[in-house]
C-alpha cells in the first residue's frame, strides 16, 4: 500500500452510504494505478480542479469506438495514471450476470487494469477504469475469449440498455430485454465503427413507467404502451379498498384524464378506454387488482438528449403504436430510415432532434415516410407562418 | 485478427432459472418490507429481490464480495438496477430472512425500492473526466450519508424521490429530468491559447459549437475570439478545441435544479428547473450543496401530499409559494433567456387512440 496521505479523502470514508473511497483503497492494495488516480484525486480536492488532460484517441483493432482515452496532466508526479484509459464493455440485457461471468470479468481486469468499475455507466455500459494503451488490445482479446464485446462511443450507435420487463415485472408491453438483444447484434457495425455525424442512443423501457428513463436519454426510445382498456379486478380493488386502501385520493383523483368511474355504492371501479392515456397511476397503485390491457405494443419517441448545444429536449411521440414481435423488421426499417436521414443532412454534432427542429419536423416525416399525427404534438401551431409548396397550392386550387 | 461484432453475452444464459421459466408471466409485486420486492407469478412461483446500495465505483473485491453472497444465497445469480443498485435474486424463500440478516450484518444498506430516495445517478467528476466542473463521487456520497434514512426506509417520503448528479453540463444521465439535479457550472469566460488553437483546432466546429454565437474566426492569428457579452460559460468550445480552457477552481461551482421526472404516471415527464443557480466546490463533504439538498427534501416531504413528486408538488402549490416554502431567492438567474422552440411536440406516452 501507498504511504501517500489522503486527508481529505479519507473523510469520505465515513458516513453509512458505502465509500467509492473504500474502493478505490481496496483497489489500491493491489495495483499502482488505482494508487495514483487516489492521490491525484486528492490533489484535486485540495485544489478545486481536474487533473485531466484533453482527449486523445485510443483503440482497438477493427473497431472506431468503445474505447475512452485518458491522461493525467501530471504525469510526472502521477506516471501510473500517464495513460488511464476507460473500457466500455457492452452488458448484457437487463444487467443480468451470473456470478461465473463477472468473477471472469474481474480476473482479467485484474490482470490488465485498475481493477476498478463503474457498474454501470450511464447508458449502461460495464465501465473498466483505467488501462494504458499497451494492455488494450490484450485485454479486449480476453475479453471475447469469455464472450464479452465492446459497447459504444463517439459518432456511433451507443450501447443499447433497457429495463427489466418481461424478466420480472408484471407491467412489462413489450420484451424490452429481447428487443435490445436483437438490435444489439443486428447493429453491430453501427456501434462498433462510428460513422454518423454524432452519437444516437436506443432505449427500451417495457412500459410508461420508463425505469430505462429512456424519453430523456436516447434519441429513439421504444416504450411499451397497450391500445385497448386496462383491466380490472373489481373483486380485488374492493379487497384493497375494505383494507383501508384511499382509492379516491390515490387513483380517482390522480387520473390524468378523468377515465376512471368509481361508484361508491356498488364499490366498482370502471374505466372509460377511450379516454384513457395509459399513464400507469391505477396499475401502480393497485398491481394486484389493475393491469395492463392485452393489444400491447410500443410508442416511438424521438429526440431526448441533453442540453448541448441547442437545449435538453424530451423524447416526443413519432409512432404512437407499433407492434413489435422478432425479427423487428419494421422498427428496424424505421430506425435506418431515420439515422440515414439524420447521416445525409446532420451537421457535425448535430443530434437528431436538433437536425429536426433545423429542418422542420414535417420534412422529417415526410422523409422518413411516416403521417403526420396529432398524438405527435401537444397542440397545434399558433403562428401562421406556415410553408406551401408550389404543387400543393396548383393541385387543390 | 480477434473475435469482432459478437456483442454482449446473452441474456438468456445470465437469468435464474426461475426467471426463464416464468418469463413474461409474472402476475404482481408486493414491497413486504424496504428494499424487498416479492413477484408472484400467474404459476404461483415466488421470486424474492432484494436491493442493496452500491457506490457505483467499485473494486474486484467488491465484485467478488457480492458474488459470494450471490453464490450463498441465490445460486450464483444477480442483476444490477438502472439506478446502480444491486439486486439479489432470491428464489428459494427459506434463504431471504439469513441473506437480509448476512447482508444486515456486513453493513449493505437495504432499500432504494418505491416510496424511497434510491441512488443517486451520477457521473465521472474528477475521477476520469476532462470537463468535470466539480467531483460527482464526492458530492454523491456526502448527499447520501444524509439520506440514508430514507434510502432504507427507517425515513418516510411521500413519493419517490430521483437526485442525480453531473458534473458539467453534458448532463450525462438524467439530471435533465430528476427530482433534484446537481449540476458543475462555470462562471469565467474561456481563455484562448490562440497560437496552439492554430495547430490544433478546427475552427469551424469551434465556432459552431457555441450555443449562444459568442465565437468568432481569429483569421489574424488563425484562431477565433469570444465575445464576453454573449458567453454564458457552458464550456462546449473546450469540449471540441483543447487550446480553450475554462477551469478556474475559484468561480466554478455547482447549481441545483428541481421537480424533473421521467415517468408518465399522473403527469407528463418534466425538466428539472433551476432552484439555486451557484453553490461553491466545498471538498470533500460540500456541506452547502448537501444542507441544500436536505433542506429540498425535507420542505417537499413535509408539504407534499401522498404520492406527489417534486414537480407535481411544486405545480399544485406554484412556483412562488416553492420558494417562498424553500426559503430561496428567486433571482435573474431564474429567468430564461435561451430559445423554446419545440415546446409543442407531445414529449409524453400519454395520449388518446
Amino acid at each position: 500500500m501507498d504511504d501517500r496521505k489522503t486527508p481529505l479523502l479519507d473523510e469520505l470514508e465515513k458516513g453509512d452510504w458505502p465509500s467509492f473511497v473504500t474502493e478505490i483503497k481496496r483497489a489500491a492494495a493491489k495495483n499502482k494505478s488505482a494508487a495514483d488516480l487516489l492521490a491525484q484525486l486528492e490533489s484535486s480536492y485540495e485544489e478545486n480542479i481536474g487533473h485531466w488532460k484533453h482527449g486523445g484517441i485510443v483503440g482497438v483493432k477493427g473497431y472506431g469506438g468503445g474505447v475512452v482515452g485518458r491522461y493525467s496532466d501530471e504525469p510526472e508526479k502521477f506516471p501510473h495514471i500517464k495513460e488511464f484509459h476507460t473500457i466500455r464493455v457492452n452488458q448484457p440485457a437487463g444487467f443480468f450476470y451470473t456470478t461465473k461471468k463477472l468473477r471472469q470479468l474481474a480476473d482479467i481486469w485484474d490482470k490488465y487494469g485498475s481493477g476498478l468499475y463503474n457498474l454501470h455507466g450511464s447508458t449502461g455500459d460495464c465501465i473498466l477504469l483505467g488501462t494504458t494503451t499497451e494492455n488494450l488490445q490484450p485485454c479486449v482479446d480476453e475479453l471475447a475469449d469469455i464472450g464479452f464485446d465492446l459497447g459504444g462511443s463517439g459518432g456511433a450507435l451507443r450501447t443499447l440498455s433497457c429495463c427489466v420487463g418481461a424478466a420480472r415485472c408484471e407491467k412489462a408491453c413489450i420484451d424490452s430485454m429481447q428487443i435490445i438483444h436483437d438490435l444489439t447484434l443486428h447493429y453491430q457495425d453501427a456501434i462498433h465503427r462510428p460513422a454518423w455525424p454524432y452519437k444516437f442512443k436506443i432505449k427500451v423501457s417495457a412500459c410508461p413507467n420508463d425505469c430505462a428513463a429512456a424519453s430523456a436519454r436516447s434519441d429513439l426510445a421504444i416504450i411499451g404502451i397497450w391500445r385497448d382498456a386496462i383491466r380490472i379486478d373489481n373483486e380485488a380493488v374492493r379487497a384493497a379498498v375494505d383494507n383501508g386502501f384511499d382509492i379516491f385520493n390515490r387513483v380517482i383523483r390522480k387520473c390524468p384524464s378523468e377515465a376512471l368511474l368509481w361508484d361508491t355504492e356498488k364499490k366498482e371501479l370502471t374505466v372509460c378506454a377511450e379516454d384513457c392515456v395509459h399513464c400507469m397511476n391505477c396499475i401502480n397503485m393497485m398491481p394486484k387488482a389493475i393491469s395492463i390491457g392485452r393489444e400491447q405494443g410500443a410508442a416511438l419517441m424521438i429526440g431526448g438528449k441533453a442540453p448541448v448545444v441547442k437545449g435538453a429536449m424530451l423524447g416526443w411521440v413519432l409512432v404512437p403504436f407499433i407492434k413489435l414481435e422478432p425479427p423487428y423488421t419494421e422498427l428496424k426499417e424505421i430506425i435506418d430510415k431515420i439515422t440515414d436521414w439524420w447521416a445525409d443532412h446532420g451537421k457535425n454534432r448535430e443530434r437528431v432532434s436538433e437536425l429536426i427542429v433545423r429542418m422542420g419536423l414535417a420534412n422529417f416525416l415526410e422523409a422518413v415516410g411516416l403521417k403526420p399525427l396529432p398524438q405527435m404534438v401537444h397542440e397545434p401551431r399558433s403562428n401562421p407562418y406556415i410553408f406551401w409548396n408550389a404543387e400543393e397550392v396548383e393541385k387543390r386550387g | 485478427m480477434a473475435r469482432t461484432d459478437f456483442g454482449p453475452p446473452d441474456y438468456r444464459e445470465m437469468v435464474p432459472p426461475i426467471i426463464k421459466e416464468n418469463y413474461g408471466d409474472w402476475k404482481y409485486h408486493t414491497v413486504p418490507r424496504p428494499g424487498v420486492l416479492r413477484h408472484v407469478s400467474n404459476s404461483g412461483a415466488v421470486l424474492h429481490s432484494v436491493r442493496v446500495a452500491s457506490p457505483r465505483l467499485v473494486s474486484s473485491e467488491w465484485i467478488h464480495d457480492i458474488c459470494d453472497i450471490a453464490e450463498k444465497y441465490c445460486d450464483g445469480y444477480l442483476r444490477f438496477t438502472t439506478r446502480n443498485n444491486v439486486e439479489f435474486l432470491v428464489a428459494d424463500e427459506t434463504k431471504l430472512e439469513p441473506l437480509l440478516a448476512e447482508l444486515d450484518e456486513k453493513d449493505y444498506l437495504i432499500g432504494g425500492v418505491g416510496l424511497s430516495i434510491s441512488n443517486v445517478v451520477h457521473t465521472q467528476g474528477w475521477i476520469h473526466c476532462k470537463s468535470a466542473v466539480t467531483d460527482a463521487s464526492g458530492i454523491t456520497k456526502s448527499i447520501m450519508d444524509e439520506m440514508t434514512g430514507y434510502f432504507t426506509g427507517k425515513q418516510k417520503v411521500p413519493a419517490r424521490l430521483r437526485i442525480a448528479v453531473a458534473c458539467c453540463v453534458n448532463m450525462c444521465g438524467a439530471c435533465h429530468c430528476s427530482d433534484i439535479a446537481i449540476v458543475g457550472i462555470h462562471r469565467t469566460v474561456p481563455r484562448i491559447n490562440d497560437e496552439m488553437a492554430s495547430r490544433i483546432c478546427e475552427i469551424p466546429t469551434t465556432v459552431a459549437s457555441c450555443p449562444t454565437g459568442a465565437i468568432r474566426p481569429n483569421p489574424k492569428l488563425k484562431s477565433v475570439e469570444i465575445n464576453p457579452e454573449k458567453c454564458m460559460m457552458c464550456g462546449n468550445c473546450t469540449v471540441v478545441c483543447p487550446a480553450i480552457k475554462i477551469m478556474d477552481p475559484v468561480n466554478d461551482g455547482v447549481s441545483i435544479w428541481v421537480g424533473g421526472k421521467v415517468s408518465n404516471a399522473r403527469t407528463a415527464p418534466m425538466f428539472s428547473r433551476l432552484a439555486i443557480p451557484f453553490i461553491p466546490n466545498e471538498p470533500p463533504r460540500w456541506s452547502t450543496v448537501t444542507a441544500a439538498v436536505k433542506n429540498l427534501v425535507e420542505v417537499w416531504a413535509a408539504n407534499a401530499r401522498d404520492g406527489e413528486r417534486m414537480g407535481e408538488w411544486i405545480g399544485r402549490i406554484g412556483w412562488e409559494r416553492f420558494f417562498k416554502l424553500a426559503d430561496l431567492p428567486f433571482t435573474d438567474k431564474h429567468i430564461d433567456d435561451f430559445t423554446h422552440a419545440k415546446t409543442t411536440f407531445r414529449s409524453t406516452t400519454q395520449f388518446k387512440f
